[in-house]
């Protein structure tokens, strides 16, 4: 996908904003820093064990614009229903999305809706395009990682990839895995104030902790290192990992953050975490390297270090 | 007498292992005047004399060369007027470009071996004496030439003596890069948790501790060994237990061979290779009524080796039994080299370390061979063995300077230039970034050791592997020509590559078994019959196809495989193929209704042909191998094991194709299911299993051979490093006529890989 997104749509839409590689992109109008994000939503099941479609449209663009440091203030939504999708589930979502816009304070102040033809969608899609305004002090970008960095996680890692996944393929684990989806601008409203000195911040979304710190040591020219034992996983998420086969660190999230600041700054911002309902579960996870390779590794249990991948496509096993 | 004049030109591994003094030496043992000097390409001869000792001087160069020489050619032209100079010269080297190559360290020779041993020489009980014919090279060289400048050996002045040695063409160590002695060289140390321990006798020192039960960390040539009393099962348990490997098989060093026969049945080919001067470790079958409790369990061989360094023989001979010898690395880690890194990284793990203070520049693994169908077959090539070049057929002449970066997980990297290839010595599991760092710096240092420039880069075609994304970044960066090969062609090419197949006459079938590899369909595949030769292949046959239900995870539980043939075989009633058999029990005891799940609905389980797979779902369905491997391919090993007594009398799974040559998995498990639920032993089981693969494989392959117009069979892929496997295909297929070629010099896993991937490259 981030080859895709440079390819394509970097190469014919390149501009200096999106250059930037950030989760929102930043205009500074006069005496304003807007930032304005877009985000479609596709996802099967629609209704999934902590969430639906429509919390999660307002929380995906939501949490982009608070990444930036913003504070979120306006959405609008693109709804493409497909032919015969039941009323009563499209209330059901729009109201979810309702709720969460209310506790995200923003306004959805715009919309449109398109119906398609049966079978040529899967339910319904959302997109959402949000605008929020940014402190002037603030220039959060993934640029500002610097080797002897702290890097830091709001909490547990993979929650939302196995809750839906186990929701889509009918898995009955002993305890129903709930997604994290959430809005993020209030712990992130938190963590500003507490570090004003703050590198950065992203939302760990489709491919995980490992797919985000790819990108991110990618941008900013540097390694990491992390240490196993301190990443956060719930025994659950862990269970249902290793019988499915895969790795929490590739299991997307939708209510986590990855902090990156100054390492004097690390326990204050950890603090600051764990003091929001959001954060309790925070975590210092590891270090920014300086290498040229721009390797993302993890010291293991048991004193080595594994390279922290990323995930072409499907994980097919390289054990020969 | 009539004198002529002959300039002689002798080109292979010729420098830095005595060549010049064997032929000074030579010269005036034959009668024959003139100079001697190390150039770019070799060795340059400038000989005059009677035709008929110039005659004897050639013939001599070839056949009776110094032991670590390679000789490749030797080629003349005669030159004209008078002798321009009395006598014979060793004259220095002249520079120029570098086409000559850095040997493999090498055991200690019989002449240092007397040194060590006799109380009036200089050297007597000298744990660093070596001479142009043995001690290290490979492991300390950091440039080329090679000179005592550019080894670690350049920050030891030599004593008066020591130098007198090495300026002598007369004397053994004229020009031994690695000379030493008490006076000047090297230092050999014991240390403790506190520091250095104060002791008279180091050597002494270490023995006792290790009487005592104690696990040392011991410097020896590549890199630093773990070791303690291989007949102490405590010591053995708790050094699996500081080093987390629980089971994966420990090497031994025995004190000579007579020791080794204490345990081990040892043939002369064994004992051969057991003190050849690569001194590798020999994979040996234990003897019934003796073992070695944890050193190898449930294998029935273990690998042992002799002592190969001065410091090793010393120590063997204050320490009387077998020592088990592993690498001293932390889990999934690099064997460690350097001595502040041994103290600190291994200080939770060893009790005392024996330490020297000759650097090792060069991390080289011991190298692990066995001997099969007569002759030696490498498993991992390291000490030793690496950096051999491999001379391939003539048709790769001329091929463009290659580079090919191998798998992931047993990685080697192969250069090719000049009709020769260089593989690297094993590098190790590349997910690991110590392993990942080591590849690259290893690239880095062959580039500079070898003067090579890559023009092609050579991938594997799966796009994870590390060494494919970093191979990829590397074409960007230095513009080389980036090429993608299937990994089972790259098992068939490496085979045929070092049996020198010319590229015109290349087709063959290769019967090529693994683990996995990624296929040209983008499935995995792992048991095919490929028709092909170094340009192209095509896939013939292949097993039958099962779901892997969680990818790797299926690669660590071979119950995952079990379940999954059951169910691709019986589908969802095979409880009832199984009726009372414990199987079922036993599967009934994991998360089958889970696993299913992902079976059916195809979540997180790519579809594979893997024989590697096969031979797990086998042994986790005797419970051979049932919950958990501890290592990659315990299950298949330990399979292999319980077959072994069984295999001349229990008879055979019947096999059975389908019209497009898929070797169907119904008739062996049809078969299997029956012996389990009537009690038959595992052992009668695995062997039935094995004699029917054997089988069905060779039949299908002969088939294909005689379709083809072909007669030469290729056995490939990590799989073949079962004996029995690889013994009775070459048995079938040689008694109908065919030619089957074995891997010898590169390991049939993916270790050989690199080799396939530089000539199918330099080939394209």
């Amino acid at each position: 996908m981030t080859e895709l997104i440079r390819d394509i749509f970097h190469r014919h839409l390149k501009n200096p904003i999106l250059e930037r590689g950030d989760d929102a992109g930043l205009v500074t109008l006069p005496g304003t820093r807007l930032v304005m994000s877009t985000d479609g939503h596709v996802i099967s099941p629609l209704f999934f064990p902590g969430g639906d479609i429509g919390a999660l449209s307002v929380h995906g663009t939501v949490n982009d614009l608070a990444m930036m440091g913003a504070r979120p203030l306006y959405l609008t939504a693109g709804f493409i229903i497909e032919e015969g999708f039941p009323l009563v589930d499209l209330d059901r979502i729009v109201a979810s999305m309702a709720e969460a816009a209310r506790d995200a304070e923003v306004q959805v102040i715009g919309g449109d809706t398109k119906v398609v033809e049966r079978g040529s969608g899967d339910g319904v899609f959302i997109t959402t395009t949000g605008l929020g305004i940014v402190p002037n002090t603030l220039d959060l970008t993934a640029a500002n990682a610097r080797p002897g960095m702290a890097v830091l996680v709001s909490g547990t890692m993979g929650d939302h990839g196995i809750a839906v996944m186990s929701k889509r393929e009918n898995l009955e684990f002993e305890t129903e895995i709930r997604s994290d989806s959430a809005s993020l601008h209030g712990l992130v409203a938190a963590v500003v104030d507490a570090v004003p000195r703050l590198a950065l911040l992203r939302d760990p979304t489709r491919g995980g902790l490992a797919a985000t710190l790819n990108e991110i040591a990618a941008a900013a020219g540097v390694g990491m290192v992390l240490d196993e034992a301190a990443i956060p996983v719930s025994p659950d998420v862990s269970a249902a990992c290793e019988l499915l086969g895969l790795d929490p660190l590739n299991c997307a999230n939708e209510g986590k953050l990855i902090a990156i600041c100054p390492s004097d700054d690390a326990d204050r911002l950890l603090e600051a975490m764990r003091g929001h309902p959001l954060g309790r579960r925070a975590a210092i996870i590891g270090e920014v390297t300086e290498d040229p390779s721009r390797l993302v590794q993890m010291k293991t249990t048991f004193g080595g270090t594994r390279i922290v991948d990323w995930i072409a496509g499907e994980q097919l096993p390289r054990i020969c | 007498m009539l004198h002529t004049g002959r300039l002689i030109r002798v080109q292979g591994r010729v420098q830095g292992v005595g060549f010049r003094p064997f032929v000074w030496r030579l010269a005036h043992e034959s009668g024959v005047g003139g100079r001697v000097r190390n150039n770019g390409t070799g060795v340059s001869i400038e000989a005059w004399g009677p035709d008929d000792a110039l005659e004897r001087f050639v013939a001599c160069l070839l056949e009776a060369p110094p032991a670590l020489a390679r000789v490749r050619s030797v080629d003349w032209t005669p030159l004209d007027g008078n002798v321009p100079v009395a006598g014979f010269q060793i004259l220095p080297s002249d520079g120029g470009t570098v086409s000559t190559e850095i040997a493999p360290d090498a055991a200690m020779c019989a002449d240092c071996r007397s040194d060590i041993s006799d109380p009036q020489n200089r050297r007597f009980r000298y744990p660093f004496t070596n001479c142009t014919h043995c001690g290290p090279r490979m492991s300390i060289v950091e440039g080329v030439p090679y000179d005592r400048a550019t080894t670690t050996m350049g920050a030891f002045e030599m004593c008066e003596q020591c130098r007198r040695e090495y300026d002598d063409p007369g004397d053994r160590r004229f020009h031994a890069q690695a000379n030493a002695c008490p006076a000047c060289g090297p230092r050999l140390w014991l240390a403790g948790p506190e520091g250095e321990i104060d002791c008279s006798d180091p050597l002494e020192q270490a023995a006792e501790l290790l009487r005592d039960g104690a696990i040392l960390a011991i410097k020896g040539i590549g890199g630093f060994h773990l070791a303690c009393d291989a007949a102490n099962a405590g010591a053995v348990a708790e050094l699996r237990r500081r080093k987390n490997r629980p089971a994966k098989p420990l090497a031994i060093m025995a004190r000579d061979l007579e020791q080794i026969r204490c345990y081990c049945a040892v043939s002369d080919e064994e004992a051969d290779l057991l003190t050849s001067p690569p001194a590798p470790i020999v994979l040996l079958r234990n003897l019934a009524n003796t073992s070695l409790p944890g050193v190898a369990p449930g294998l029935g061989v273990t690998g042992v080796m002799l002592p190969y360094s001065p410091l090793h023989h010393l120590l063997m001979e204050e320490f009387e039994g077998p020592l088990v010898l592993t690498s001293g690395n932390l889990s999934d880690t690099p064997q460690i080299t350097d001595n502040a890194q041994a103290l600190d990284a291994l200080s939770i793990t060893v009790d005392a370390w024996l330490l020297h203070d000759r650097d090792i520049v060069n991390r080289v693994d011991d190298s692990v061979m066995r001997v099969d169908l007569g002759a030696p077959f490498a498993l991992r090539r390291g000490r030793g063995l690496a950096p051999e070049a491999i001379a391939l057929s003539d048709g790769f002449a001329d091929a463009a300077p290659t580079l090919a970066l191998g798998a992931e997980l047993k990685s080697s990297f192969c250069l090719l230039k000049e009709g020769r290839a260089i593989p690297s010595q094993h590098i190790g599991d590349l997910k690991s970034g110590e392993t990942f760092a080591d590849f690259r710096q290893k690239i880095g240092l062959f580039r500079d050791l070898f003067r090579f420039d890559p023009e092609t880069i050579v991938v594997d075609c799966h796009p994870d592997y590390l060494s494919t994304r970093w191979g990829h970044a590397l074409a960007r960066d230095t513009g080389a020509e980036l090429v993608t090969v299937q990994h089972h062609h790259a098992h068939l090419a490496s085979c045929l590559a070092e049996h020198r197949i010319p590229p015109d006459e290349d087709r063959a079938v290769g019967i090529i078994l693994d683990g996995t590899g990624y296929g040209l369909d983008g499935t995995v595949w792992g048991g095919e019959i490929l028709l092909g030769g170094y340009g192209d292949f095509a896939r013939k046959a292949h097993l039958e196809t099962t779901p892997l239900p969680g990818g790797e995870q299926a690669v660590r539980e071979p119950w995952r495989n079990t379940l999954s043939h059951l169910w691709t075989v019986f589908g969802a009633d095979w409880r009832s193929a199984l009726g009372g058999s414990d199987l079922n029990d036993r599967l009934a005891a994991k998360p089958v209704e889970l696993v299913t799940q992902m079976i059916e609905q195809g979540l997180n389980s790519p579809t594979s042909s893997s024989a590697g797979r096969l031979f797990d779902a086998v042994a986790g369905a005797l419970g051979v191998r049932f919950d958990t491997q501890h290592y990659e391919g315990q299950a298949a090993m330990e399979l292999e094991a319980v077959a072994r007594s069984q295999m001349q009398t229990a008879g055979k799974y019947p096999g059975g194709t389908t019209e497009d040559r898929t070797i169907l998995l119904e008739p062996l498990w049809a078969a299997l299911a029956r012996d389990l639920k009537s009690g038959v032993d595992p052992g009668v089981i695995a062997a039935r299993f094995h004699n029917g693969l054997i089988s069905v494989l060779a039949e299908t392959a002969s088939e294909i051979a005689s379709d083809e117009d072909t007669s030469r069979i290729v056995l490939s892929g990590g799989a073949m490093q079962n004996s029995l496997l690889l013994g009775g295909l070459h048995e079938r297929l040689t008694s109908q006529g065919l030619e089957v070629l074995v891997h010898r010099q590169v390991p049939a896993n993916d270790g050989g890989l690199s080799l396939g991937q530089a000539s199918i490259a330099a080939r394209c």
